[in-house]
C-alpha cells in the first residue's frame, strides 16, 4: 500500500469539469411573465410578481429562495476523478486484499455474481412508488427472500426495512413493544441484555424506550440461569440475546431460558450477529426465539461497503406476525440493491450447500483456536462456535523497564504481516480480548499462514516487545494520534 | 465436498483440522448443542444453481418488471448517474472493506468519509457533518431526538405536517415509544411552547413548493428550541442553504446526488449540525490526525458518543452508515463541481415548468398552488379521472401523477428530453378527447 496524500479539493482547478449534460432545455422559449407568489406561510408577505424568463430558474424564483453563499465544490475533471479515488482505494484493505478476521463480524467472501445481479438494469431503474404490476419481479425478489430467510431461521416472515444490524434490533423491538402494547400489557418497559451483549443492544433499546437489566454471564462464559430467573417479572418485555454469544460459545440452556422468559410474559430477541455457525445447522426459530434480525451482510455474503449499506431483515414467529408491518423504520422498502445479492448468494447455497457453510466456518474458527492457544491466553477452552477470544498473549515480554506487548500491539503488528486484525478489546469480559472469526470462505493454507504469523508475532513480544508497541511498519500511516485528534476535532476541509 | 466455489475446503483438509481439534467430525462440533435444536431435515430451499442459472433466473424475474420513464419523485429522483461512480465503487479495496476500524489500513475509506462530511457542510452550510445515516427519513427522526438531548428539560418536538409521507411514517415510528412527545402541524409555529426541544420543516415541501423560512428560525430559536431542516441536497445548489435560513441541524436523502433508484434503497442519509452540537451527533464521524511521523491522516473520532463505549448512555444506537453510498455520492459531487449540479437544477426546473404549462394546456388539469415556486416536483389539480389517468400513462411507458391529498403530483429531472415531455403530454391530450 503506498501512501496519497491529496483530498479531492487540493485537485480544484477553476474552470475544470467532470460532468456531461446537454447544454441546455429544448423547451425554453421566449420570456413570459407569470404572477408568482412567496409561499404563504407567512401572510403578512405580499404576493411578489416575477418575470418567468424561458423557464430560466435564477430569473424565476423570488431572489430569498437562492443560495447566498457560493458553493465551494471541487472542480476537477473526470480524469482527475478516476485517479484520486484509485489512489484513495489503494490505502484500503477489504475481504479481496486478504484475510479478514474480524470477530463478530463475519468477514466471509463476497461473491462477484450477486454484484452483476445487483446492477442488473432490469431492477436498478425501478422506482419506489412504482404500481404493483409494473414491479412483479423486484416483488418476486422480495418474496423469494422472505420464503428462504423463513426455511433457515425457522421463522415466520420477515420485513426488509432495516439497513443494518442495529436498525434490525430497533426495528425487533419496536415489534415486541407493540406486541406488549396490543395486549393491553403496557408496564412491560424493562429489557434483559447479557453483559456479554454487542454494544448495540443496550443502545437500541435505549432508543426504543426501554430500561435495560443487565444479566451477568457466569464462569463458563453463558447466561446464568440463576441469576435470570429474579430478573423476571410482569415489567419484563423480553430478553435479547446472540447465540452463540460473543464469546463464540453456544448458550446451551437457551431452552431453560426461552421457558421461563415466557412463562413470564416475555419474548426472546434474536441478535443474528453471530447466525453464521448456525447457518444450515440450528433454526432461531426452533430455539424459542420470537423476533430476530439477520445481517445480510455478514450470514449472507453482501459486501460491507466500508461500513455499509448493510441490510438488517427482521423476522418473527407466530406471536409477532400481526404487528411485522407496523414499524416503518426506512423510507421505502429498504436496502433493495442488498436484498438482490443476498437472494443471488442463497439460491448458489441451495438446499445443498447451505448445510456446509456453519460447519465450516465453526471448523475454521476451532481450527485457529487450538493452533494458537500455547501462544495465546484462552480463557474458556470448550469447543467454539465461528468465532472464540483469546486474553491477550501468554508471554507479553514485559520486563524490568520494558511494557509487554498488549493486544493492540499484535493488532497492529498483524497489518504489517499482510492480515487485517481481529476485533480488540471487546468483549468487554476480558481486558485482552482478540476475538478472531475465520468464516467458512478461507482455505486451510490461508488458515495456517494466519496461525504462523501469529506465532511469529508471539515469538517477537516474548523476545523485544517493542517490536511490536512500533506497529505497524508497513502500512501507509503509523499510528495515528487518536487523542490529540478528539480533543481538536477537524472534520472537514 | 471441494467442489463449491465459495467453500475451499477438501475433504482432506477436513480430515486435517478435525484432527488438530481433537474430534472425529463436523457434528462433533456442535456436541455443545441440545439434540433437539440441531436441524436435520433438508432446508425448504430451491436446489443450488450454477452462476449461469442465477443470471438466468434474475434475468426472467427482471423481464417481469415493467421499465418506465419517471416522472415523479416524492423522496426518489431519476437524475443523471455519471458512469465514473460504479466503477468507482465496485473498486473492492473499497466494496468489501468494513467500518475503518484498524485506520493504518483503512486511509482510503476514511478519506472519502472525510470529503463526504466537508461536501456536506459546504452544501448545507452547516459545521459538522456525520459519516452518513442510513437515508432521510431516518435521519430526520434521529436529528429529533438529538434536539431532545440538545436541550435542557424539553421534551417535546414539532414535526411539520408539509414534510414527504415517508418522512413522516418513520418519524412516527421512530418517536412511537421513547418518553418524547410529538405534535404534526402544518404551521409549525403555533405549536411552539416552553416545552419543544426541535422543530422540523422541509425546505421543498410535499407538494414541491419551495418554501420561504423567512422568520421561522428566530421564531424557533426565541422559544428556546432547535430548528432541523430537512432538504433535497442537489437543490442546494441553488436555493438558500439550512445555514442561511438559520436552521442548527440539516438532514435529508443523498439519493438525489446522483444514485439510482433501485427501488427505494440503497440510499444514504446525512445530518449536519451547528459546531456547538457536535458531541450530540449520532453515528461515525471522521476527523484529522497525524501519525507519529506527522503525516497527515484520518481516523473514526468522537467516539466517546457511541454505543461501543457507551452502549444504552450513546447518543444513538446507530453503529454503521451508508459509507458505499457516501462514496458514490462524494464522487458524484466531485464530478458535477459547482457548475454541473447547478446545471442538473437548470435543467430540471426548465423541463419541469415546460411539463406544468404544457398539462395546463390539455385542459385535464387545474392549478392547485398558482404562483407558489418550484423547482422539479409540482402538483395539480386533476380534473379527469386519476386511475384513467394513471393507466394512460403507464400503457404508454410514463411513471408519474401520484396521487397525493387530492392532486396529483409530477416531478421532471435533466434526464427528461423534450421529446419525452412531448410524448407524455401526447398521452394526456388524448384522455382530454
Amino acid at each position: 500500500m503506498r501512501y496519497y496524500d491529496k483530498l479531492i479539493f487540493e485537485l480544484s482547478h477553476p474552470g475544470r469539469t467532470g460532468y456531461s449534460l446537454p447544454d441546455g432545455f429544448e423547451g425554453s422559449e421566449a420570456s413570459k411573465t407569470v404572477s408568482l407568489t412567496l409561499d404563504p406561510t407567512a401572510d403578512a408577505v405580499p404576493p411578489l410578481t416575477l418575470p418567468r424568463v424561458a423557464w430560466v430558474l435564477e430569473a424565476s424564483l423570488p431572489s430569498n429562495l437562492l443560495r447566498e453563499s457560493k458553493l465551494d465544490l471541487p472542480e476537477v475533471s473526470e480524469v482527475d476523478v478516476v485517479r484520486h479515488y484509485t489512489n484513495l482505494s489503494q490505502m484500503n484493505f477489504g475481504v479481496d486484499t486478504g484475510f479478514y478476521p474480524l470477530g463478530s463480524c463475519t468477514m466471509k467472501y463476497n461473491p462477484k455474481i450477486n454484484e452483476e445481479i445487483a446492477s442488473h438494469p432490469l431492477f436498478a431503474g425501478l422506482h419506489p412508488l412504482q404500481p404493483a404490476e409494473t414491479v412483479k419481479g423486484a416483488q418476486a425478489v422480495i418474496d423469494g427472500l422472505d420464503a428462504a430467510l423463513a426455511a433457515i431461521t425457522g421463522m415466520k416472515h420477515f420485513t426488509f426495512l432495516p439497513c443494518a444490524g442495529a436498525h434490525g434490533e430497533l426495528t425487533g423491538l419496536m415489534l415486541m413493544r407493540e406486541y406488549h402494547m396490543a395486549r393491553g400489557d403496557s408496564a412491560r418497559t424493562k429489557v434483559i441484555v447479557p453483559d456479554s451483549a454487542h454494544g448495540t443492544n443496550p443502545a437500541s433499546a435505549a432508543v426504543c424506550g426501554l430500561e435495560i437489566v443487565e444479566v451477568k454471564s457466569g464462569a463458563d462464559g453463558l447466561v446464568d440461569v440463576e441469576s435470570l430467573k429474579p430478573l423476571l417479572g410482569p415489567d419484563i418485555a423480553g430478553i435479547m440475546m446472540t447465540n452463540p454469544n460473543t464469546l463464540g460459545l453456544f448458550e446451551r440452556q437457551i431452552g431453560k431460558i426461552a421457558k421461563l422468559v415466557h412463562d413470564c410474559g416475555g419474548l426472546l430477541y434474536y441478535d443474528g450477529a453471530n447466525m453464521n455457525p448456525l447457518l444450515g445447522k440450528v433454526r432461531p426459530g426452533d430455539m424459542g426465539f420470537d423476533i430476530m434480525h439477520l445481517n445480510l451482510h455478514k450470514t449472507f455474503s453482501t459486501p460491507h461497503g466500508g461500513g455499509g449499506p448493510g441490510s438488517g431483515p427482521v423476522g418473527v414467529g407466530e406471536r409477532v406476525l400481526p404487528y411485522l408491518r407496523e414499524p416503518r423504520t426506512s423510507g421505502f422498502h429498504g436496502n433493495f440493491g442488498v436484498m438482490l445479492r443476498a437472494y443471488a448468494y442463497i439460491l448458489m447455497l441451495g438446499k445443498q450447500n447451505v448445510k456446509m457453510a456453519g460447519p465450516l466456518a465453526t471448523l475454521s474458527a476451532n481450527y485457529i483456536k487450538e493452533s494458537l492457544k500455547d501462544c495465546y491466553k484462552l480463557p474458556i477452552p470448550t469447543i467454539c462456535k465461528h468465532e472464540f477470544v483469546f486474553d491477550g498473549l501468554v508471554n507479553d515480554g514485559a520486563r524490568e523497564g520494558k511494557a509487554g506487548a498488549t493486544t493492540l500491539d499484535v493488532a497492529k503488528r498483524l497489518l504489517d504481516y499482510g492480515f487485517h486484525a481481529p476485533t480488540i478489546y471487546f468483549p468487554l469480559l476480558f481486558h485482552q480480548a482478540l476475538m478472531i472469526e475465520p468464516t467458512e470462505t478461507e482455505s486451510l493454507e490461508t488458515l495456517d499462514e494466519f496461525i504462523a504469523v501469529m506465532k511469529k508475532i508471539a515469538a517477537e513480544a516474548a523476545e523485544d516487545p517493542d517490536i511490536l508497541h512500533g506497529a505497524p511498519h508497513n502500512a501507509p500511516i503509523g499510528r495515528p494520534d487518536e487523542t490529540a485528534a478528539a480533543r481538536n476535532p477537524i472534520l472537514k476541509a | 465436498m471441494g467442489n463449491f466455489a465459495y467453500f475451499p475446503h477438501t475433504e482432506d483438509d477436513i480430515r486435517v483440522m478435525l484432527d488438530r481439534i481433537g474430534v472425529r467430525s463436523l457434528d462433533d462440533l456442535y456436541s455443545d448443542v441440545p439434540a433437539d435444536f440441531i436441524y436435520n431435515k433438508e432446508y425448504d430451499l430451491p436446489d443450488a444453481l450454477s452462476e449461469q442459472e442465477v443470471r438466468n433466473f434474475f434475468e426472467e424475474l427482471g423481464k417481469k418488471n415493467v421499465q418506465l420513464k419517471v416522472f415523479a419523485g416524492q423522496g426518489a429522483y431519476d437524475h443523471y448517474v455519471p458512469a465514473v461512480i460504479p466503477y468507482i465503487t465496485s473498486r473492492s479495496e473499497f466494496l468489501t472493506a468494513y467500518t475503518p476500524y484498524q485506520c493504518e489500513i483503512s486511509q482510503g475509506t476514511l478519506r472519502y468519509i472525510f470529503e463526504w462530511q466537508s461536501m456536506i457542510c459546504r452544501l448545507t452550510g452547516m459545521d459538522v457533518a456525520n459519516a452518513s445515516m442510513y437515508d432521510g427519513p431516518s435521519a430526520a427522526a434521529e436529528a429529533l431526538r438529538m434536539a431532545v438531548s440538545c436541550t435542557r428539560k424539553r421534551n417535546k418536538v414539532v414535526v411539520s405536517t408539509k414534510l414527504m409521507q415517508n418522512v413522516l411514517d418513520v418519524v412516527k415510528s421512530y418517536l412511537k415509544y421513547p418518553d418524547v412527545e410529538v405534535v404534526y402541524a402544518w404551521d409549525v409555529l403555533e405549536e411552539l411552547g416552553p416545552d419543544v426541544a426541535g422543530v422540523i420543516v422541509p425546505s421543498i415541501c410535499r407538494h414541491g413548493i419551495i418554501q420561504d423560512l423567512s422568520g421561522v428560525a428566530d421564531a424557533v430559536h426565541a422559544a428556546g428550541a432547535l430548528l432541523i431542516e430537512y432538504c433535497d441536497p442537489s437543490a442546494l445548489a441553488v436555493l438558500k442553504t439550512p445555514a442561511e435560513w438559520g436552521a442548527d441541524i440539516a438532514v435529508g436523502d443523498g439519493q438525489s446526488l446522483g444514485i439510482p433508484l433501485c427501488y427505494g434503497g440503497p440510499y444514504v442519509g446525512f445530518l449536519a449540525c451547528k459546531s456547538e452540537y457536535m458531541r450530540k451527533l449520532p453515528g461515525r464521524i471522521v476527523g484529522q490526525a497525524s501519525d507519529k511521523d506527522g503525516k497527515r491522516c484520518f481516523v473514526l473520532t468522537l467516539q466517546a458518543r457511541e454505543q461501543h463505549i457507551r452502549r444504552e448512555k450513546a447518543t444513538s444506537n446507530i453503529c454503521s452508515n451508508q459509507s458505499l453510498m457516501a462514496l458514490w455520492v462524494t464522487v458524484y459531487l466531485s464530478l458535477m463541481g459547482p457548475e454541473g449540479l447547478r446545471k442538473v437544477n437548470e435543467l430540471s426546473f426548465a423541463g419541469a415548468h415546460y411539463l406544468y404549462d404544457e398539462l395546463l394546456k390539455t385542459g385535464c388539469f387545474e392549478e392547485a398552488f398558482p404562483g407558489r415556486p418550484f423547482l422539479k416536483e409540482f402538483c395539480l389539480k386533476p380534473l379527469v379521472p386519476v386511475d384513467v389517468l394513471q393507466q394512460k400513462l403507464l400503457d404508454a411507458g410514463f411513471f408519474g401523477a401520484l396521487e397525493l391529498d387530492g392532486y396529483v403530483t409530477f416531478c421532471v429531472t435533466e434526464r427528461r428530453s423534450k421529446a419525452e415531455i412531448d410524448a407524455l403530454v401526447a398521452v394526456i391530450k388524448e384522455i382530454a378527447l
